[in-house]
């Protein structure tokens, strides 16, 4: 099994690339399955449906969405298997970008949007950094200059991706990824782990907790000064 | 690698009818004209060149330099690059002072000796009100914008093959403009609405719903036209000014305009 995951900020396209992606491989007769990782609510398992492929929807709800999918690897990738794909696209909502969902065996694909700045790909961490592929949208909004910019400032964070400019509206871009999907060597093994760790969240606050302020907090807490100290029994 | 001369392939319009026109070779030291309606996919043909489309676009064109297909580095490493691109965009998204963003770009273009102190000069011969190496990207004008682009573009970018999205737009001097980002022995590519922009072009590529219609060389005639149009232009150009300065316009020189237009109307 090929397991291919996207990752990416939200509203960077990561559906609309996806779906001219999917049109393209449905078309060289691969027949990939799809689960759509999101929060709260999500349209897009409608959008996949209609391109006849097999889709399944997650919904985190008050759990981290990467975190969830994390440890829901096993189940979707056992219900790619029950589809007889032999890929498995899991296109995941993301958070904080703290994480990167990628385990060492997937295909990493990272979408960022080219208008969020050349410092965002500084900021947004290891979902970026970890990432096999990195796709660049919206860059018809932006200048040439920066758009080269943009393009040094994620091959600076991370050198060896590869980078792929495209437009979710249009569809620049997808042949191109869907013939990097296909030739993908990776193929997903029995003991997958991640590329890089989650972070820590070790606090009263992933039990419940509402209340701000140290002295209602317990567990492994980071100081503003950037200490970081265990309060508690 | 010296560029003399890039190919378009036909592709396909907006409904998926193919162009129906011949390889369309473009030489060196030749400049097209773009011209066609708002949404008649001029933006896309020259986002075409830029990125050297192989068929990937939405237009399904294909271009060639020198006759073959481009390597993937001439695609897409900007130290490679043989196009420069003016885009139609009016602002800018990065959060930083002018200076940096300036000595960032001529870094990712491989350009080691830039003074960006004349970049901002070169750009504020074409604006009005003076850009400063310290403001923010972000707080410049329309019309700064501009400028600080066609600089960049033309100084920093500076390339073989030039492609020019709207040039009148914002405000700015677009034929100090034009003079800047044009120079000898370059393959030029101006998408333009004006007249006295598209008729001074040796060829022009007429747009239409997403596709290539035709290609039209200019005539002697419309050079001419062309020239005076240029002299009625700078006229206006002039009055523009002192009206952005507050003066009073108490005069105008109709003769010298009439005198244009009964030399257009003999024609």
């Amino acid at each position: 099994m090929k397991f291919i995951i996207v990752a990416g900020t939200p509203g960077a396209g990561k559906t609309a690339v996806l779906i001219h992606t999917l049109k393209i491989l449905l078309q060289q007769n691969v027949k990939p399955s799809v689960v759509k990782i999101d929060c709260l609510y999500s349209d897009d398992p409608k959008r996949f449906a209609k391109l006849g492929v097999p889709v399944q929807l997650g919904l985190s709800m008050d759990m981290c969405p990467d975190h969830f999918s994390i440890y829901n690897t096993d189940a979707i990738l056992e219900f790619a298997k029950e589809q007889n794909s032999e890929f498995l696209i899991m296109e995941t909502a993301g958070l904080c970008h703290r994480c990167a969902p990628y385990t060492d065996n997937s295909l990493g694909i990272c979408v960022i949007d080219a208008t969020s700045g050349p410092n965002n790909p500084m900021k947004v961490g290891p979902f970026l950094s970890c990432a096999d592929i990195v796709v660049i949208t919206k860059g018809d909004m932006i200048s040439q200059a920066e758009r080269e910019i943009f393009r040094e400032c994620i091959l600076e964070t991370n050198p060896n991706c590869s980078i792929i400019e495209a437009n979710g509206l249009s569809g620049q871009g997808a042949s191109e990824l869907a013939l990097q999907i296909k030739s993908t060597e990776k193929v997903v093994s029995e003991n997958e782990s991640l590329r890089h760790n989650a972070p820590f969240a070790v606090c009263t606050l992933c039990a419940g907790e509402k209340r701000v302020g140290a002295e209602h907090h317990r567990g492994l807490l980071r100081k503003m000064n950037g200490m970081q100290e265990y309060v508690g029994e | 690698m010296e560029i003399h001369q890039i190919t378009i392939q036909a592709g396909i319009d907006k409904l998926g009818n193919t162009e129906r026109l011949p390889d369309l070779l473009i030489n060196k030291g030749e400049i097209y004209g773009i011209v066609g309606p708002t949404g008649s996919g001029k933006s896309q043909l020259i986002a075409d060149i830029e990125q050297l489309a192989q068929g990937d676009t939405a237009s399904k064109r294909r271009i060639l330099i020198n006759g073959a297909i481009p390597s993937r580095e001439l695609r897409s490493d900007p130290r490679k690059k043989m196009v420069a691109q003016l885009s139609q965009n009016m602002n800018f998204f990065a959060d930083m002072p002018v200076a940096d963003f300036l000595k960032l770009h001529a870094k990712c273009r491989g350009k080691k000796n830039i003074d960006v102190k004349h970049v901002i000069s070169i750009a504020n011969t074409l604006t009005g009100e003076p850009i400063n190496a310290n403001d923010n990207l972000t707080i410049l004008s329309g019309g700064q914008t501009r400028a600080l682009m066609v600089a960049d573009v033309a100084i920093i970018s500076e390339s073989p093959i030039v492609l020019i999205d709207e040039i009148e737009n914002a405000g700015i001097k677009k034929h100090e403009a034009l003079q800047l980002l044009s120079g000898e022995g370059k393959i030029i590519l101006v998408v333009t609405h004006d007249p006295v922009l598209a008729l001074s072009a040796q060829k022009r590529i007429i747009m239409k719903n997403g596709g290539m219609r035709n290609i039209i060389e200019s005539t002697y005639r419309e050079k001419q036209i062309s020239l005076q149009l240029n002299d009625i232009d700078q006229y206006i150009l002039t009055l523009r000014e002192d009206v952005r300065a507050g003066k009073k316009i108490e005069e105008v020189n109709f003769d010298a305009l009439l005198h244009e237009s009964s030399f257009l109307k003999c024609l």
